[in-house]
This record gives structure tokens, C-alpha cells and sequence, in this order.
């Protein structure tokens, strides 16, 4: 199936050349793939992700995607 | 160590020894005590008998990292009540090395005179002066500040108001020096530039040469609590060098509060931006690679700190647009309006910097004017004339400096995202709950510095909270929140420390090392943080006496009806759990 990633932060160096900050790129997984298991596709370090977001909801690595899910993962990011 | 008063209705001063009850305060403990003490509630915040209390931080002039920080208190023109505004320069350590614990400005001239007042160290005293600045009156602060620097030695301090402080506006804050001598680093919020401006005060000068250190009970405690502050800044993904705020600084957070649906957008219509990417900390740091052929990290706003978020925009020939680019001024001119052209922002930022405007209560106040059907969303170039409006006085430009509150009175629009007169910061309240009851129970009118719930709501950082959970659990978070805040603005050190200490207990245990060192005390964590919650009973007293009751810590009337996009949810937190926020204080 096919879900769609953005990467956010220092993330970003595991995007596809060129692609900015948040552009939504494309990613095949296998039926019942988790947001661990896409990170891990990616080739993320686990401990570089703090937080991943669907749907405006923050979801645990564990959290099952569906067809066309959409990601945004993030690094520990803080301000005011 | 001195309190330094100035009368600016005689243009005399005084100094005096710190009183006994006030040895152990600094930063807002000190200005909000002050003006709790002396100031009568009922006062018209432009009278005579109004204060304005310059303090720097308990730590300011040590070397706890990411100290520089200092708090600046009066009643404020734009709320009716209390208020602290936080700077950091260098002005806070100058401050302290002359044995300044506050300035307290008082009086008012009987004609519409302007001062420099100029503060120098002499034989173990400041010694005082005051000379006419109506030159100086009218003019942008960029221009001003070098002319400033050129006449006086490289080495002052200046704090200054602009045209929006002069003309009295209730959007307008006071300007402190950046480490490049520019008008960058603002006590913005709260219109305590229109104090200033209505005591006849245009500059307030330090020349802190030939000061010595600042002095401290227990030099070994400090030593401990300062590393492990310093560890934890070193340590945390967050804090440290070429971390997430030094790379990306603040604006940072506009992705992130975009994707959670929590990104206030033209005029708190909705909580997603579709240019979000475009304004975003990672846009900023991109931009500036692409044009200036490199890397480029932030800087510190005062010596000393580790963090360093403070950023730099750069246009297309490399020529500086803005220093510093924050999450705030960037979501008010750019999100908050339908902007989405990074360029454009910097260019309002810097209008805003040089009149003395606050950026967010000016972005606020422009996406009302565009809600209500002015000019349109998106319009740069509009922006652009109404904030020169706002700069030069104009009857427009007076109009909108009055604030967002009362320019929504002004076009009969409900849509006023402002709560005690104080318009929103960048984080939807309907989408981030306890950011929504620290906005509405805060002493000092909609503030998310206040009570930074965002923390554990949407960054996962010192726990994690439901955003979206309405429940009163969200009081208790706020509370907690308000009241460690307090304790960190009295403090000096920078609020962003909070992002470590929150997650590294040995950072928390810094902190309090750090001021039991200073000031020779045996404060548990716990008590340390109940200081924090007494200047909030202080604050909240003050407000209770100037008319405030609990049916002002209310989020706006439109957020509890209009259902905000992506989440569709409304502002449902009942009142006994607002009031329960000060009531269980
Ligand atoms: S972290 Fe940023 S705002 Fe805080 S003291 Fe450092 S430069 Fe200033």
C-alpha cells in the first residue's frame, strides 16, 4: 500500500533529495505496517523521532496505517 | 543593592537601599511586588501615578547559562491590570553589576517633554542624569539607535521607545539593545511602551563600565546548580548547539502546530495553514543557505546563553531583512493574515521593530481588520501600509493602535481573539485545551509564556497531555505551569531552559542549586516553586482590585460557537474549571 510521508526538523535528511521541510512524498509499505515500521523503512533512528502526527492526532509507533495514511514525523522540537 | 528611583515631574532621583522584604526578589517577582506594594490599582496606567519597574533577574550577571533575561512591570494600558514583560539583552547583567535591583520610574512632566535618562556607576553608586531627547522624537529606532551609539560610548545600554510609545498606544513595547546594538529585543507585550512614553521617558541609558561582579551567598552551591543547568542545556535535543533552536529557532514550532490543527489561521478561522511549510523555522534555515552559500545558526539575545535561538533573515543579495524572525511575529504577520511570503514578514517585523510595536498584538490586530472586511487576507502590501500607518500616527494608524481588542469594537466584529484586552499568541485554544485556560486565567491578559501547557500538550516534552481532552485535569496543568514560570522569570534565566528541566530532573535540581547559591537560602524544590505561585496571588490581587473578577477569565464568547477546522471543536472547558485554576492556588 502506499502512504504518504512529510519530515519535519533534522528529519528532513532522510526525505528524498531536494524535498523541502513538510513536502508529502510517497512511500510503498506492506499491509498492516505500523509508523515503527515505516520510520524504520525510512531509515530512521528510533531515537531521533519524538512525535508522530495523523490526522492532527499525535499516534504511538504502534498505531496501524491504512492505505493513503498520512504522516508527519517529527524531531524533539520546542520554542515560543 | 539599590532601588534607583526617577521622577520624571521634576527630573530628580533617589537611591535606597534594598528594604529587607524585597532582598530575596528579582525579575518579575521583584516588578510585580513592586507594583502591587506602591501602585494604586485604580490608577489610569498613563497617569501620573502609574510605575514602571525595570528589574533584572536573580541570576542576571552570573554565569548560569541563559540568564540574561529581565522583567519590566506597570499597569498596563492595553489589560487594566498587571503586567510583566520579559526581555533578554545585556542589559540585564549591566543592570545587576551596578547594584541596580530596580528602576522605578514614577511622575509624569506637565508638558509633552522627552527625556534620556542616563545611568552611570561612580565611587560604589549609580549617579544619574537627565538631558532633553525631543530630537530624537519621531523617528524609526533603527535610525535612531546608531545615532545613539555614535554619540555615547559603544559599551551602553539603551532602552528606548518608539512613535507607537511616544504617540501612547496600547500596542506599543519598549526596545532593549541586541548584541549588535540594534532596537531588536522588545519587552513587547502589554503597551508598557505607552508607560514609558506618558512619563516623558524616550531612553533609559546604562553605562556599566567599571562595575564589579555581582556578588552571591554561596559560591559553591551556584558552581553545582550552574552545571547542571548547563549539562541539561548541553544535553537536551532541544537546547543544545546546532540543536532543534539553534538550527531552526522558534518558528520551529509553526509545522508542528500546524499538523496538530492547533495554528491559529486568518484570524482564528482555522487551525491549519496551507503555507505553513513556507513560513516554517525549516523554510528560514533554507532560505538563508541558499542565499548566503552556507549553514547559518542563531545567535544568543545576551551573553551567555548556550541556547541560542535568536535567527537572522537574509533577502536575495545577501543583505540582513531581520533579526530575529520569532515563532510568534511570524505566525501574527504571516498565518495569522493568510501571508504566507517569508520575505514580506521580515520587512512587517521590521516596521514593527523600528516603531515599537508589539508583533503579535499587530498581526492580531491586522487579521481583525481583515476579518472584518478592510482589506483582504493575504494582502502583504495592505499589511505593510497599515503598520507604516501605525508608525506614523496617522488617524488610522492611532485607531489601530489601540490593539486587536478594541479594533474588533471598532468594526463590530465578535471575532476578537483577545481575552482582558490582550490579543491571542500563536496556539488555538480550542485545539490545545490547556493552553486555552492559561490564556483566559493568567494574570496578564492572553499569554501562552504564562503557562507554557504546549510543553506536555503537543511537544511530548515534561510528560504528555490529550491536546484536544477538555477536562479539568488541564487546570491543574495550567496552574502548575503558571506558577514554575513565575518562579523561572524571577529567576532571569530564559523560559526555554524550561524545555530541558522538564525532561532532565538534574537541570531542575540546577535551577534551584543555582538560586539557594545565590541568595544563601535552603529552598526545597517545592518552596522555590511556591515563591513562583506567590507572586501570582500578588498579580492576581492587584487585578482583583483594579475590577477584575472570575468572568474575565473567559476565552472569547465566538470560540465557544464556531467550530474550528481541521478538529471542528469548540472552546468546552466549563467555568468552575477556569475558576478553579486561581481558586485552588
Ligand atoms: S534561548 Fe533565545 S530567547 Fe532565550 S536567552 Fe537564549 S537567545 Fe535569548
Amino acid at each position: 500500500m502506499k502512504v504518504t510521508v512529510k519530515l519535519f526538523a533534522m528529519l528532513q535528511t532522510y526525505a528524498p533529495e531536494g524535498a523541502r521541510a513538510g513536502t508529502p512524498f510517497e512511500v510503498e509499505m506492506p499491509e498492516n505496517s505500523t509508523i515503527a515500521d515505516l520510520i524504520d523503512h525510512l531509515d530512521i533512528p528510533e531515537r531521533e523521532v519524538k512525535i508522530a502526527y495523523v490526522d492532527g492526532r499525535a499516534r504511538s509507533p504502534q498505531f496501524r496505517l491504512e492505505p493513503g495514511t498520512e504522516v508527519g514525523i517529527f524531531p524533539p522540537v520546542g520554542g515560543g | 543593592m539599590w532601588i534607583l528611583r526617577l521622577n520624571m515631574t521634576d527630573r530628580s532621583y533617589k537611591i535606597e537601599e534594598v528594604p529587607e522584604r524585597y532582598k530575596q526578589l528579582g525579575g518579575r517577582a521583584m516588578t510585580s511586588t513592586l507594583i502591587h506594594d506602591e501602585v494604586d490599582p485604580q490608577a489610569h496606567p498613563l497617569g501620573p501615578n502609574n510605575k514602571l519597574v525595570f528589574a533584572p533577574g536573580l541570576l542576571a550577571g552570573t554565569s548560569a547559562p541563559s540568564s540574561g533575561r529581565m522583567s519590566v512591570g506597570g499597569k498596563s494600558p492595553l489589560t487594566g491590570g498587571i503586567k510583566e514583560s520579559n526581555v533578554g539583552s545585556e542589559w540585564s547583567a549591566a543592570m545587576a553589576r551596578m547594584g541596580l535591583k530596580a528602576v522605578v520610574v514614577e511622575g509624569q512632566p506637565a508638558d509633552e517633554s522627552f527625556w534620556t535618562v542616563h545611568i552611570a556607576y561612580k565611587e560604589g553608586k549609580p549617579v544619574v542624569e537627565f538631558q532633553q531627547a525631543d530630537e530624537y522624537v519621531g523617528q524609526d529606532l533603527y535610525d535612531v539607535y546608531p545615532m545613539l551609539y555614535e554619540k555615547l560610548s559603544n559599551k551602553v545600554q539603551v532602552a528606548a521607545i518608539g512613535t507607537s510609545g511616544e504617540l501612547k498606544y496600547a500596542n506599543s513595547g519598549i526596545a532593549f539593545n541586541d548584541m549588535h546594538k540594534g532596537p531588536t529585543r522588545y519587552a513587547g507585550r502589554g503597551g508598557l511602551g505607552a508607560v514609558m512614553g506618558s512619563k516623558g521617558l524616550k531612553f533609559l541609558i546604562l553605562d556599566a563600565a567599571d562595575t564589579p561582579r555581582v556578588e552571591m551567598a554561596n559560591p559553591e552551591l551556584f558552581r553545582e546548580g550552574q552545571k547542571k543547568m548547563r549539562e541539561a542545556l548541553m544535553e537536551h535535543a532541544i537546547t543544545k548547539p546546532q540543536g532543534g533552536l539553534n538550527t531552526y529557532g522558534t518558528a520551529i514550532l509553526i509545522n508542528i502546530l500546524n499538523e496538530a490543527g492547533g495554528l491559529p489561521t486568518r484570524n482564528f478561522r482555522s487551525g491549519r495553514f496551507e503555507g505553513a511549510a513556507d513560513i516554517a523555522g525549516e523554510a528560514i534555515f533554507e532560505s538563508n543557505k541558499e542565499r548566503m552559500g552556507k549553514e547559518i545558526y542563531n545567535h544568543g539575545c545576551s551573553p551567555g546563553c548556550t541556547i541560542q535561538c535568536s535567527n537572522t533573515l537574509y533577502d536575495e543579495n545577501c543583505e540582513e531583512i531581520v533579526s530575529c524572525v520569532e515563532y510568534e511575529s511570524d505566525w501574527a504577520l504571516g498565518a495569522n493574515c493568510g501571508i504566507a511570503n517569508l520575505d514580506a514578514i521580515g520587512r512587517m517585523i521590521k516596521l514593527c521593530n523600528g516603531y515599537g510595536l508589539d508583533t503579535i498584538e499587530t498581526g492580531v490586530t491586522i487579521g481583525v481588520v481583515m476579518d472584518s472586511g478592510m482589506i483582504e487576507f493575504g494582502d502583504e502590501q495592505g499589511t505593510l501600509d497599515l503598520i507604516e500607518q501605525m508608525g506614523k500616527g496617522t488617524p488610522v494608524g492611532r485607531l489601530l493602535g489601540m490593539g486587536a481588542a478594541d479594533v474588533a469594537k471598532a468594526f463590530g466584529n465578535p471575532r476578537s481573539p483577545t481575552v482582558k484586552g490582550q490579543a491571542m499568541p500563536a496556539y488555538e485554544p480550542r485545539a490545545v485545551k490547556g493552553i486555552g485556560v492559561t490564556y483566559a486565567t493568567t494574570t496578564m491578559g492572553a499569554d501562552h509564556t504564562a503557562g507554557y501547557t504546549i510543553a506536555p500538550e503537543i511537544l511530548s516534552v515534561g510528560g504528555e497531555s490529550d491536546p484536544l481532552q477538555a477536562d479539568k485535569a488541564k487546570a491543574d496543568l495550567s496552574r502548575g505551569f503558571q506558577s514554575t514560570t513565575a518562579l523561572i522569570d524571577s529567576s532571569g534565566h530564559c523560559l526555554f531552559i524550561a524545555f530541558a528541566i522538564l525532561d532532565i530532573p538534574s537541570g531542575f535540581e540546577g535551577l534551584i542549586d543555582e538560586i539557594n547559591g545565590m541568595l544563601g537560602t535552603n529552598m526545597t524544590q517545592e518552596e522555590a516553586v511556591e515563591t513562583g505561585a506567590e507572586v501570582l496571588r500578588l498579580e492576581r490581587a492587584f487585578n482583583e482590585k483594579a475590577g477584575f473578577t472570575n468572568a474575565d477569565d473567559r476565552l472569547p464568547e465566538f470560540m465557544k460557537y464556531e467550530k474550528l477546522p481541521p478538529h471542528n471543536v469548540v472552546a468546552d472547558l466549563s467555568d468552575e474549571v477556569m475558576d478553579s485554576v486561581y481558586g485552588e492556588l
